[in-house]
């Protein structure tokens, strides 16, 4: 018992990671109707620049304070979300009326771009290197079951963060251009919206929410490269879809199914866990053809 | 000098084809191209095949299919697994290693396309992203699967598989495929395709069932997939059901959408180039990725339609006002007669 | 107009395409000049150079170019390769396989036939080398790999050499220091996506069980991607061994250790050549490390008077003890410059036959031969990471 709940912890440690990533994709996704291939990459970035905010901030004091380590995350986030909207601008805009394809294209560019020109730069390279240690590492052991600070920490802000995004989207002005946006692009442009400002937000918002998934991830698994994002990001397409694309809490539920069903298939057979992903999403689009919180468009003719 | 057109789209291209195959060797013999330079067409064919085969899906019947690395692989193994662990080149008599390999092709293209029906049946009345993302996790499933079957070396991948492919097997099969998949575009199936494309609902309003024709694009699409699959096998001698994840599908996609979709030049050209374009820029080492990314951002974003924008090379072309002509009675009256 | 443009654009592409593909410089032969202590000058000679100069393992690339390049400046500085007494010039050509199957067989292709390079130096891995050496055997190009230590290897064809020791002989050795060491139970976690970690492993299994050890347990995981090994990690906890052994790529042996420490299990590690990295100990953190022995082909601290020659060298050029890969890189180019030096004739072939007969080099590493299945006889040393994360020798190992 106590082991399938120490699996139970480690599943929704990998789920709220999953969880935050799948939000920036399904949010940009519902916004701007685009698969955005290069996302996954953002986490990357976030974490790398965590790296080299940590080694800046060290150099300085030696030791982190609470107030450096929010400051470090805040920066990393703000600063790949302002990297998303440069993205956006450049590679994505001048698409915005093109077929879908062109832009999914164009998204592969840019993530191999994004892993390879940090690659290509002397003072990064291709090397993985180690993830600083952000948050304290106390175990608590509770009835045989191990549970770490960091599991918590990260846990907590994961929450907080998706709770402050759903807050936004639903109760905010801004939440309700976006809204608006996402269900009739013409419209809201009608209406008044500045519909550039909005979809630069969203990738604001997803690009900093990508790269605080990204720091929690290499919280875990404190070792980061730059090509530690391209399968992430595929996964948390994946977890996106099987909630519903387009539905924030579809993209949070994703996740979470997405990273406990991985962790307790990898204890049957590890195999087994790589193949999970794919056939949780296949059976439940079988039952639930828009995933299980998603609603069908009406094609209009 | 008025080209007779029947001429112009049947011997002539094929009289090109070989011409073009003759000067490859020439050159070959004079020493300015070498095996690695064969090696790199030999890719270029095999991703030439493969573009062609996605463009029916996503270019002609305008579907969504990103995970098309996973026909490849079962053509790949399933060929594979004939030539090197059932009929080794050491226990069949070599007279009888042509027809082994064409054999071995043949049924890889029909594994994957048996595999691709039974994925099309259930799947292709998804629209759109959804059947985007069934389709990746189908080519997905398929390497995952692959990576646990043991006798045909897991995760580790096959070796020494016998390398019957050279060039000239590849310029016949490129040269084949082009002539099959043209000819079936001006068919009637492929006339239901771009009517599905243009406008799936209005398709099925004029009686095209159009589930059944998705079928068939994908089934097709499939096989011929799988005999790329087995080509490919026999030209590198070394498979592994990590050479064919979606890395590999989204380098077709790209190829098929920066060369241009909806265009058979547009695959080769797309195919052609971008096969290349790596090995040229080796000279830039780490900066070799990085300019091959610009590179296509650049031409998606000025060149959105593709590199050749839709053009068909002459014995290529496919005039849509023959397309067109009698498209409503002809098509409707062959899904009344229950063809 | 516009169709004709397109046209054009079409036949330009192809024409791009052709004079892309003729990249690479054929070999110039020098002419040759009477040097001053009566030296003639060979023509240039070719060697290339494979290793994963970006990619996952770019850390093993840059050790062993480094390697190589000592040679080169050396032979640099000398004006070339002395053969009685013709001085020939080496070129080294340097090729980035990415730690790729696919990409080793187009490099090997380039270098067999763009650059027409007379040896092969390299890939370091076993699987990179299994997928492109029946290229290197069908054109008749002698290839070493430097740290290919899979069995299957060599037995490619009789042009494929190796500079290292295989799987079977590494396995032993770790088998043998765990069981003198005391530990009488075991434990594996190894990847089952990697014909390098899956050898080791079964290898080690055979011998140590052999010895009278038992395994206790044994976890596998598919691919290099994979960064969570809790679950595997906590059946072998379960399973409390007295040993775990490690036998995977070094960017996946950071995590296991860090994860197994961070699950409780206090038992040390064993691991193979590939944990010789210093990535390795700063990635796993110095005090989950501490204490893990691992099997070398190579220890600094040897005081063999070759060893100790190539240890400063490396160290007043780089900054920076040498590492396996860097030995076994420079090893593997000697023996290729033995095998010119003893050719009959000085192509291809000669030196596949002279390097297959290659007696008592004296290298770094130890005194090698290479044998009939040309696996080179030669010893390993074991070395363990102490607490500040520097590898330190601790017994030899012979064949």
């Amino acid at each position: 018992m106590t082991t399938f709940f120490q699996l139970l912890i480690y599943g929704i440690q990998l789920g709220s990671v999953y969880a935050l990533l799948a939000l920036g994709y399904t949010m940009v996704y519902g916004i701007v109707g685009m698969i955005n291939f290069a996302h996954g990459d953002f986490l990357m970035i976030g974490a790398l620049s965590t790296v080299f905010l940590t080694t800046a901030f060290t150099n300085t004091t030696g030791t982190l304070s609470v107030l450096q380590v929010i400051a470090i995350i805040l920066i990393a986030m703000i600063g790949t979300g302002l990297v998303g909207v440069i993205v956006e601008a450049v590679a994505y805009k001048p698409l915005r009326d093109r077929p879908r394809m062109t832009a999914l294209i164009t998204a592969v560019g840019v993530s191999m771009f994004l892993q390879n020109f940090p690659r290509a730069l002397p003072f990064i390279g291709p090397n993985p290197r180690p993830f600083p240690r952000l948050f304290p590492l106390i175990q608590y052991n509770i009835g045989g079951v191990t549970i770490t600070s960091t599991q918590l920490i990260m846990l907590v802000l994961s929450l907080l963060l998706m709770i402050i995004l759903y807050y936004v989207v639903n109760k905010t002005p801004l939440g309700a251009q976006m809204r608006a946006v996402s269900m009739d692009k013409d419209a809201a442009l009608l209406m008044g919206i500045n519909i550039n400002i909005i979809i630069s937000m969203t990738f604001f918002i997803g690009a900093a929410l990508a790269s605080s998934s990204g720091i929690f991830y290499a919280s875990i698994y404190p070792q980061v490269d730059v090509y530690m994002g391209g399968w992430l990001g595929t996964k948390s397409f994946i977890a996106a879809v099987l909630g519903g694309i387009g539905d924030i809490r579809g993209a949070m539920l994703g996740g979470f199914i997405l990273g406990i069903s991985e962790i307790f298939a990898t204890s049957i057979n590890s195999n087994l866990g790589y193949m999970i992903g794919f056939i949780v999403l296949i059976l439940i689009l079988l039952f639930k053809p828009a995933g299980l919180l998603g609603k069908f468009s009406i094609e209009k003719v | 000098m008025k080209i007779p057109k029947h001429l112009s789209k049947g011997i002539l291209p094929v009289l090109g084809f070989a011409a073009i195959y003759g000067l490859i060797m020439l050159l070959k013999s004079f020493g300015i191209a070498n095996n690695y330079h064969i090696q790199i067409l030999m890719f270029a064919g095999v991703n030439i095949m493969m573009t062609l085969s996605l463009n029916v899906v996503n270019g002609f019947t305008g579907q969504f299919s990103i995970g098309h690395a996973g026909f490849m692989s079962l053509g790949a193994y399933g060929s594979a697994i004939i030539t090197t662990l059932i009929l080794k080149p050491s226990v069949i008599p070599s007279s009888m290693q042509i027809p082994v390999f064409l054999m071995s092709l043949f049924i890889g293209g029909l594994v994957a396309a048996l595999v691709g029906f039974l994925i099309g049946l259930p799947t292709l009345k998804l629209k759109g992203d959804y059947l985007a993302i069934v389709t990746l996790a189908f080519g997905e499933i398929v390497r995952a699967g692959l990576r646990l079957v043991e006798p045909i070396g897991a995760a580790r991948g096959m070796i020494g598989i016998p390398t019957y492919a050279n060039l000239a097997w590849i310029f016949a099969f490129v040269a084949l495929t082009l002539f099959v998949v043209r000819n079936i575009i001006y068919s009637r199936y492929g006339r239901a395709w771009i009517a599905i494309r243009d406008n799936e609902i209005a398709a099925e309003a004029m009686g095209i069932d159009t589930t059944r024709y998705k079928i068939i694009s994908f089934t097709f699409s499939a096989f011929i997939a799988g005999v790329a699959g087995g080509l490919y096998a026999h030209v590198v001698s070394f498979i592994q059901p990590d050479t064919f994840s979606f890395v590999k599908s989204s380098d077709l996609l790209v190829f098929l959408y920066a060369g241009g979709s909806g265009s058979l030049t547009g695959s080769i050209v797309g195919a052609l180039l971008l096969t290349a374009l790596p090995e040229a820029l080796r000279f830039l080492a780490s900066w070799r990725l990085v300019i091959y990314a610009l590179v296509l951002i650049i031409v998606m974003l000025y060149r959105p339609k593709g590199l050749v924008g839709g053009y068909e090379l002459p014995f290529l072309r496919i005039r849509r006002k023959e397309l067109y002509e009698g498209v409503t009675e002809s098509t409707v009256q062959d899904a009344e007669e229950g063809e | 107009m516009k169709k004709a443009s397109q046209l054009l654009l079409t036949i330009l592409a192809i024409a791009v395409f052709l004079s892309a593909c003729s990249t690479g410089s054929p070999a110039t032969p020098a002419e040759p000049e009477p040097q001053a202590d009566g030296e003639k000058t060979g023509e240039t000679l070719k060697i290339g150079v494979v290793s994963p100069m970006s990619g996952p393992g770019a850390t093993a690339g840059k050790y062993i170019t480094n390697g190589v390049k000592l040679i080169e400046e050396k032979l640099k500085a000398e004006g070339g390769l002395l053969v009685g007494d013709t001085r020939y010039p080496i070129e080294f050509v340097y090729e980035d396989n990415e730690a790729k199957e696919e990409t080793t067989t187009n490099v090997y292709q380039k270098l067999i036939n763009q650059d027409k390079v007379i040896a092969i130096v390299g890939p370091d891995m076993s699987k990179a080398i299994l997928a492109a050496g029946p290229i290197a055997q069908s054109a008749g190009v002698v290839a070493v790999g430097t740290f290919t230590t899979n069995e299957a290897v060599t037995q490619v064809g009789d042009y494929i050499f190796r500079a290292c020791f295989i799987d079977p002989f590494q396995g032993r050795a770790a088998a043998k220091y765990a069981w003198d060491a005391g530990y009488k139970t075991a434990a594996v976690i190894y990847n089952n996506a990697d014909a390098y970690s899956k050898g080791l492993y079964e290898n080690f299994e055979l011998a140590f069980t052999e010895l009278g050890g038992k395994v206790v347990e044994v976890q596998a995981y598919s691919g290099s991607d994979i960064k969570d090994y809790n679950v595997q990690l906590t059946k072998i906890k379960a399973a409390n061994p007295e040993v775990v052994f490690i036998p995977n790529m070094f960017t996946e042996i950071p995590l296991q250790v860090r994860q197994a420490r961070e699950l409780g299990i206090t038992a040390p590690f064993v691991g193979g050549d590939s944990m010789d990295a210093p990535e390795v100990a700063q990635l796993a953190g110095f005090e989950n490390i501490a204490g893990t022995a691992y099997v070398s082909a190579f220890s600094p601290d040897n005081p063999d008077p070759v060893a100790q020659e190539f240890v400063k060298a490396f160290n007043d050029a780089y900054g920076m003890n040498p590492n396996s890969n860097a030995v076994l890189a420079y090893e593997a180019t000697l023996m290729i410059l033995e095998s010119i030096k003893n050719a009959a004739t000085i192509d291809r072939k000669g030196i596949r036959d002279a390097m297959a007969s290659l007696k008592d080099l004296h290298l770094p590493s130890g005194t090698i031969t290479v044998g009939p299945d040309r696996n080179p006889i030669k010893g390993a040393a074991i070395l363990m990471y102490n607490a500040e994360g520097v590898p330190e020798f601790v017994v030899n190992v012979n064949p």
